[in-house]
């Protein structure tokens, strides 16, 4: 086990220093530098970090990557340093982190040298068709009907729970495009331009106030014949490679770490009797039990990161990754609610004097409640505990599954 | 970085099961669970011939010269297995003479105890449940008396390893000044005692910081243990699931019970990532050594202990007999989680070590 920060790792860690010291020096762009200055250096920016390495590792140079060799610990130090000076991320929208592992994996050349260097630019901006009003958990019922017509395919249905909509350039999406075989053989994976007349977009309003989901109606919205990924009937395949990206980006374990390490500082912040909360022994041993869950998840993710980088087998494990993440999630924004005490009851997204007296206390009044969003996106966690109970550990699939799926 | 297990460790661990599944497999188990002594001297004699009385005891002693990782790895495989005896007691005793031994007590008690010619145990509470080198009482010096509780395999012990006041470590033989009263514990494969002692000869070993080291220790081995045990516990429940029949299926099609099932999986499978962290802290990483051994130490009992309920639970009537083998590792689990302190009591001392 060499889980040390040896000499290499040093020697990255301070040649990364002096990269960011060089080209994001702290407040670099002085005062009155305005927004579209700011958003310009940051892309600037990105675009040294990309050529020295440090940003968009995993992606192929070719479109638009640096192509590194995975390493947990170089990632780890990349976003420790990154997360100091205040440096820019990489862009993780939709589809950096679900279409580009898609395309790379399964994409036509053409298609990958067309979508992905725009994309991980953050030029194209992607949403994700998937849901449908009758077809959530059983996701493979869905009606939206794709039909080619000419040199296009021709589409008509509904769409829902659609993250970012309203601001997308294109959407990849699942159709039925042969509606005469079995339900998920007919299924075909396009990707849809959205600014087009066949496509109307509304926002659906969350009940944490927010409005990131919406409804898409597609009235014979148009997309060219060879805008589809994998072959006809080959969607809901290619889909299992989305959907193992979006639950492996929302399982990954940097969150909770994130999140863990943010609460502890609420605890800090807020009082209880008078005293720091965090000097309560209840609340340092609620600390401590959730610090156990995301050590656990944190540890076993480089352990996976490890064997996955050395073609060995991951185990039952890695179903498990969204569940254990969006659990802790839980537990946290449960822990945080109680740490702002009275701060629970105002509405945190409302304009008046009472939200903006919150502060910082916005943010995880506002996280308490999308703790439970994020366990019901990309797979409830009943679907999750039905995938790590059938292909985990080795259980019979659902009766009623089994039969609608034909097999 | 390769946060995983080598070929040699992965060797290890597939040479201990194999030696478990031939000489100990759960019937065997269950013949040491309905004994009388908890103890298979045959088994015991097998293990020590495969070199794990000594892995962590330098090579010049006479042993593997290991880490606490490894011999996490063996003990994790060995819970697993539901191995009897003292192998727990045995390696703590032997860890805490090659790390603060002088160097006539271990020329004089390594290669025997590498070797399995003696046999030592750790003797840690006294009354009131005071675990930690912190509140032990027993006054040090050339003849200590005083009694220690819970101390595994106390009836078969050659040699004690004996916290003292002021968080020290003594040497003790059995012997002169020395009885056990033995008693019969909750986990039936791993029997305990009161040590008593009575003007017993001893020698001091280590320093102050020598205690608080094997502590962690213990706290990652009792960690290891938790999670063989509850990875036998969640797969006795799986195995069941895929074997019983009602309403003419197996009940593993039923989403309650599959649901239960992957809830427990989901508890316990990441925690071999905080075991393996604590370990690996202990060998390599001072500064987190103490804290991870707390917190693996609460967190994986805690999970074993659930799943050990969660396991009967999912095996029925049946998980509530005698004759059902889940309470060999249910009790395996109580005694992990109690043994050096409740989750809580770590828990406080994570909290702390953190500097919360």
């Amino acid at each position: 086990m060499d889980f040390s920060y040896g000499p290499e790792y040093d020697d990255f860690r301070g040649e990364l220093k002096g990269f960011l010291a060089e080209h994001w020096p702290a407040g670099g762009g002085g005062e009155g530098e305005s927004w579209e200055d700011m958003v310009e250096r940051a892309a600037r920016f990105r675009a040294q970090a990309v050529e020295q390495g440090y940003l968009l590792r995993w992606v192929p140079r070719q479109y638009g990557g640096s192509e590194q060799e995975p390493d947990a610990v170089k990632a780890a130090i990349i976003r420790e340093e990154f997360h100091r000076t205040r440096a820019p991320d990489e862009p993780r929208g939709i589809g950096l982190m679900m279409l580009v592992p898609t395309l790379l994996e399964r994409g036509e050349e053409w298609q990958k040298e067309k979508f992905v260097p725009a994309t991980v630019a953050g030029d194209y901006k992607w949403c994700q068709g998937y849901s449908e009003p009758g077809s959530g958990s059983d996701l493979a019922s869905l009606r939206t009907r794709g039909e080619l017509v000419g040199d296009e395919w021709v589409i008509n249905g509904q769409k829902i729970w659609t993250t970012n909509a309203i601001d997308a350039d294109y959407m990849f999406c699942l159709c039925r495009t042969e509606p005469d075989v079995p339900k998920h053989a007919g299924i075909s994976y396009l990707l849809v331009p959205m600014k087009q007349p066949g496509v109307e977009v509304r926002p659906l309003k969350q009940m944490n106030g927010g409005q990131e989901f919406n409804e898409i109606f597609l009235t014979d919205a148009r997309t060219p014949a060879d805008w589809i990924v994998g072959k006809r009937g080959e969607g809901w395949l290619v889909s299992r490679t989305t959907l193992k990206h979006e639950r492996a980006g929302i399982g990954n374990a940097l969150g909770p770490v994130n999140a863990f390490q943010g609460v502890v500082q609420l605890a800090k912040k807020t009082l209880r009797a008078g005293r720091p909360a965090i000097e309560d022994p209840e609340v340092r041993q609620r600390l401590a039990a959730i610090e156990g869950y995301v050590r656990s998840h944190e540890y076993s993710s480089h352990r996976q990161t490890s064997r996955a980088f050395r073609g060995k087998d991951l185990g039952r494990v890695s179903t498990m990754s969204k569940l254990i993440s969006t659990n802790i999630g839980s537990e946290i924004a449960k822990l945080s609610l109680d740490l702002l005490g009275d701060e629970g009851m105002i509405d945190p997204l409302a304009q008046g004097e009472s939200a903006e007296s919150l502060g910082a206390s916005r943010s995880w009044l506002t996280q308490y409640m999308f703790s439970l969003g994020i366990a019901i996106a990309g797979g409830t966690a009943n679907i999750q505990r039905n995938v790590i109970g059938e292909r985990g550990l080795g259980l019979p699939r659902d009766y009623y599954a089994q039969r609608s799926s034909g097999k | 970085m390769n946060f995983d297990t080598s070929e040699e460790q992965e060797l290890l661990q597939e040479t201990i099961a194999q030696f478990v599944a031939n000489e100990c497999p759960a019937t065997r188990v269950r013949e040491i669970f309905d004994g009388d002594t908890g103890h298979d001297p045959a088994f015991w004699k097998g293990l020590m011939e495969l070199g794990l009385g000594g892995l962590v005891v330098p090579e010049r002693f006479g042993g593997a010269g290991l880490e606490v990782i490894d011999l996490a790895l063996a003990t994790e495989t060995l819970a697993y297995g539901g191995a009897p005896g003292p192998f727990f007691a045995h390696s703590l005793a032997a860890l805490a003479i090659a790390l603060g031994g002088s160097d006539a007590q271990c020329e004089r008690w390594l290669p025997r105890l590498a070797s399995g010619e003696a046999l030592a145990s750790v003797a840690f509470a006294e009354a009131d449940g005071c675990w930690q080198p912190e509140e032990w009482q027993l006054a040090p010096g050339l003849k200590v008396s005083g009694a220690k509780h819970f101390v595994p395999s106390a009836e078969l012990a050659d040699l004690f390893v004996v916290g003292t006041a002021g968080g020290g470590l003594a040497l003790v033989a059995a012997g002169e000044g020395v009885s056990v009263e033995a008693y019969e514990g909750v986990d039936r494969v791993r029997r305990m005692g009161t040590l008593r002692l009575d003007a017993a000869p001893a020698e001091v070993l280590g320093d102050a910081a020598l205690a608080a080291r094997v502590r962690d220790a213990a706290c990652v081995l009792l960690a290891a243990d938790a999670f063989g045990t509850a990875q036998r516990l969640l797969d006795m429940a799986v195995d069941y699931a895929k074997q019983r029949e009602q309403f003419g299926v197996t009940i593993g099609h039923f989403q309650a019970l599959k649901h239960q099932l992957a809830d427990m999986a989901v508890e316990i499978e990441p925690a071999r990532g905080l075991y393996w962290y604590a370990a690996h802290a202990f060998d390599h990483v001072p500064e987190d050594s103490a804290r991870y051994a707390a917190l693996a130490k609460a967190h994986i009992s805690e999970r074993a202990m659930q799943l050990g309920r969660d396991a009967v639970e999912a095996h029925g009537g049946i998980g509530f007999t005698w004759e059902c083998d889940v309470q060999i590792w249910f009790k395996r689990a109580m005694l992990d989680r109690a043994w050096l302190g409740t989750p809580d009591v770590h828990r406080a001392r994570a909290a702390d070590l953190a500097g919360w």
